[in-house]
């Protein structure tokens, strides 16, 4: 148990926080969109993702919830090293969260200025959580190395969220906004790639602690895999955003889940660079865990409820299958 | 002084905590009243409950929204702000938030999709459902986060490893002693904040002339909630106070600026607390009243200030806040009964109560806030009663972050709250749906445009 439990609380506080990149990544993303498009297709945009953005938020409450149930001790040094782009990305998520509802409240003539509001919200939240990751990724120091390793993710992840928010404007929207879409994709799909590429490059450089774990035989041949699906993938998108055609045809998934891929083994391998420390270099997961007891009775409630948050979360999304139409209380 | 990051990481955890109450102090009651109209609507077929639902779902949609997102900062505070604290008390407050985040917020989050814009997806049925499971959801979540408050504040059924909290029972952790009071005295706080909004809302709509016939009954249903509910809510805050003397016998001490142990305690109606003379000035007393309400015997004993020197929290603020809760208790219940009294038979109430129900559109706010300004400053200096104080468990943010940080909270905040008004304002100010769909003339020539079909 004292073994175990940890580490069951990592994965699923890992996969919280995937599903929440995952999710809010593409509504954060359709949010960096908004600017380009005309006012009625934002209008449209923003109806795609109404139902959801609030459930996809909660993702991140669980991710730090469990950091708080299972490891109190880390809990606090992670959010008070973090503390600056914390405040800032929440900031951002409550700009934005508002903006989504006072843009049509507040009355037509301010509806420009909430769709900024709502633009900024997106940005300052998703440029944070790059931050944030960067930061974490490096140990939570204060050196130079640090702050351009953190600047380096604060400038990707936005470029991944676009990416993602064009594949769910695919699936979600027809016509002159689709196509759009299309193109939109085909910008970020350049800053995408590079980031990405940086980072796996960055991130063995400023951390020997995760170069070691990579590039020792015969490791470094059993994880291929995850640079490789990660390299298919990104070919995939590249090779679909030049064909128009199938995306049209019902295909525009595929972007979304070629990234939604991407962001899967990207976080298995960074998952397999920092286990089993949850603060890189300082902290184990067993020196943070909480007492087994608590830890137990969280488990019960773990166990029953996510699969049933699993099913609803399946069910929504269900009853909002299809093209997105303009959101009405009626 | 008041750039010691001590203080400031405090005013900042009570600022943003006192904005994210105000959403949810709407929010959960707001969501039982739209049950109520929905189900109205769907029992009798009678058009103006559906109008009167269609309005408020816009109001708590935007509400809710403004409590997540000032939810999801208040996730992150404990971890920011009070790093230790969650180091000795994590094995509480972890799994009881937790709790929280899994029974209560996807539930509510996922179906409020499904309430605010499926409507014509899903069956009436599976709508209203969603509804209830929405108002559920708020319910269940004050249910787990009043539960590790009220720990904090009368902790039961732990021991201590090292400094470290560790769980005996659950059951007497999640039910401890003032948790009950404390839950309902705080649902009946939402249900009478809602309820005077809602009251205070149509009686703006009815000054204005861009009432139909819905207004009315949306005002009607306000006024008689709130008249059953404010006696009800003065009384459970009674037992909450006898609850809280027999527990924090130095809160109730400040409460009532009572400085040295006696018998036949006056009430103090009026004072200002001295804590360097410790004494009050300007006493206005009711002789005998203070041990009548906390003992029911005229010359019960009562425990004084004196009696926890050091250890006690700062009079003055308690003792107000908790002046301005009474206040504002007494205040609701007269202004309830009055206007159901003119709602009485067939009649509207006069033009001078629809300016009362209206000035008592936010007079829940006023209440809660204090209402938590005694509970949480009167827990001084602890922040787990009797087990963890709070210097023990600050962060060590530079003063300038903080000050920082807090300043850009507080533009926010006042941001956000400017705007959530005015676009109250401005819902408020539009003709009423059925006055346009059931071709009744709108009595206001001025704005006499048909509201928009299509809104959001
Ligand atoms: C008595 C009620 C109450 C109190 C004292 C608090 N909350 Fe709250 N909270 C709610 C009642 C509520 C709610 C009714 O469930 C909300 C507010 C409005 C809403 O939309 O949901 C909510 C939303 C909400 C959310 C967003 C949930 C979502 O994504 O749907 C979070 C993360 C928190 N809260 C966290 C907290 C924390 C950490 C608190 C204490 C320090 C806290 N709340 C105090
Ligand atoms: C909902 C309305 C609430 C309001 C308006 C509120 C307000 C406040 C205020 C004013 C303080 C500062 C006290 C002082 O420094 O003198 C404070 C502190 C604190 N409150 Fe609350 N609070 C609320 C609810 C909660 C809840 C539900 C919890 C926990 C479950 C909580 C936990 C804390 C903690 C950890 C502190 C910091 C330590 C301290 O200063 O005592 N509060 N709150
Ligand atoms: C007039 C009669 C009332 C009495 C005697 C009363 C009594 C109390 C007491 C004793 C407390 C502090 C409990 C503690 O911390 O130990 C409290 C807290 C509180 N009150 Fe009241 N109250 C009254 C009216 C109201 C009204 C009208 C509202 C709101 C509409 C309200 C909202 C609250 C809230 C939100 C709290 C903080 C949460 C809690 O500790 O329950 N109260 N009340």
């Amino acid at each position: 148990m004292e073994y175990w439990l940890p580490i069951i609380y990592m994965g699923v506080m890992g996969l919280a926080l995937l599903i929440y990149v995952m999710l809010d990544g593409y509504d954060l993303g359709v949010g960096l969109l908004l600017p380009l498009a005309e006012e009625d297709e934002k209008d449209m945009m923003i109806a795609s993702i109404g139902p959801f953005w609030d459930a996809n938020e909660t993702w991140i409450v669980l991710g730090v919830g469990i950091l708080l149930i299972a490891f109190p001790l880390a809990h606090g040094i992670i959010l008070s090293g973090l503390y600056l782009p914390v405040t800032i990305m929440l900031m951002g998520l409550m700009l934005r969260g508002v903006a989504f509802d006072l843009r049509v409240k507040a009355g037509d003539h301010h509806r420009g200025r909430w769709n900024k509001a709502f633009f900024a919200g997106s940005l300052i939240a998703s440029t944070a959580q790059g931050w944030m990751l960067g930061a974490y990724i490096t140990g939570l120091q204060d050196n130079i190395t640090s702050l351009l390793f953190s600047a380096l993710i604060a400038m990707t992840l936005p470029a991944l969220y676009l990416i993602l928010g064009c594949g769910w404007l695919l699936m979600k929207t027809e016509g002159a906004l689709l196509n759009k879409a299309i193109a939109w994709g085909r910008m970020a799909i350049w800053p995408m790639g590079l980031g990405l590429f940086m980072v796996s490059v960055a991130t063995p450089m400023v951390s020997p602690a995760i170069a070691a774990k990579w590039f020792t035989l015969p490791y470094t041949i059993l994880l291929l895999p995850i640079p490789l699906s990660c390299i298919i993938c990104y070919v995939a998108i590249f090779i679909l955003l030049g064909k128009p055609n199938i995306l049209r045809h019902g295909y525009g998934w595929l972007i979304y889940a070629a990234t939604a891929v991407i962001c899967v083994m990207a976080s298995l391998g960074l998952a397999y660079s920092i286990f089993p420390d949850i603060i890189i270099g300082q902290m184990t997961i067993w020196d943070a865990a909480a007492s087994v007891k608590s830890l137990q009775f969280t488990l019960v409630g773990v166990v029953i409820t996510l699969p049933v948050i699993l099913f609803y979360t399946f069910f929504m999304y269900r009853i909002f299958h299809g093209k997105a139409t303009a959101l009405s209380y009626e | 002084m008041s750039f010691d990051p001590f203080v400031l990481a405090r005013i900042q955890f009570a600022t943003n905590m006192s904005f994210h109450i105000l959403f949810p102090a709407i929010s959960i009651g707001l969501a039982w009243i739209l049950l109520f109209f929905r189900l109205r609507y769907t029992l009798t077929g009678d058009k103006a409950w559906e109008y009167a639902y269609l309005f408020w779902v816009k109001v708590f949609a935007l509400t809710f929204a403004m409590g997540v997102v000032s939810g999801i900062t208040m996730s992150f505070q404990f971890g920011t702000n009070w790093p230790g604290f969650m180091e000795k008390a994590g094995n509480v407050a972890g799994p009881l938030l937790g709790y929280e985040v899994l029974t209560a917020f996807f539930l509510e989050a996922s179906f409020l999709g499904i309430m605010l814009f499926g409507k014509d997806r899903v069956s009436n049925r599976l709508h209203l459902i969603s509804t209830f499971l929405v108002a559920f959801g708020t319910t269940l979540s004050a249910f787990w986060i009043l539960s590790l408050n009220s720990w904090m504040q009368t902790p039961t059924g732990y021991h201590l490893e090292d400094g470290v909290v560790m769980v005996d029972s659950w059951i007497e952790v999640i039910f401890n002693p003032s948790f009950p009071y404390r839950f309902f005295h705080m649902l009946i706080a939402s249900v009478l904040t809602s309820a005077f909004l809602v009251a205070g809302v149509s009686a703006w709509r009815a000054l204005k002339n861009v009432d139909g016939p819905a207004t009315w009954k949306v005002m009607k249903t306000g006024v008689i909630i709130a008249a059953v509910l404010a006696p009800l809510q003065i009384f459970i805050g009674d037992l909450h106070g006898l609850n809280t003397l027999e527990h924090q016998p130095a809160k109730i001490a400040a409460m009532e600026a009572i400085w040295d142990t006696e018998e036949a305690v006056p009430f103090t109606v009026f004072a200002l607390p001295d804590e360097t003379t410790r004494s009050n000035r300007f006493a206005i007393e009711v002789p005998y009243a203070a041990s009548l309400i906390l003992t029911h015997d005229r010359h019960g004993q009562v425990q004084g200030l004196n009696d926890f020197k050091g250890e006690h929290p700062p009079v003055a603020m308690v003792f107000w806040s908790f002046r301005v809760m009474l206040a504002m208790g007494g205040l609701m219940l007269l202004t309830a009964w009055i206007s159901a009294w003119q709602f009485r038979g067939q009649h509207r109430p006069s033009k001078t109560i629809l300016h009362l129900l209206s000035a008592m559109a936010f007079s829940g706010w006023i209440a809660v806030l204090s209402g938590w300004y005694v509970t949480e400053i009167g827990r001084q200096p602890w922040i787990v009663t009797g087990v963890l104080t709070v210097n023990d468990v600050a962060a060590d943010h530079s003063s300038a972050t903080l000050a920082g940080t807090l300043f850009g909270y507080v533009a926010l905040y006042v941001f956000l709250l400017g705007s959530y008004i005015a676009a109250l304002r401005h819902m408020s100010n539009k003709p009423a749906a059925s006055l346009v769909m059931m071709n009744l003339p709108s009595r206001n020539r001025a704005d006499d445009k048909p509201p928009k079909n299509k809104e959001h």
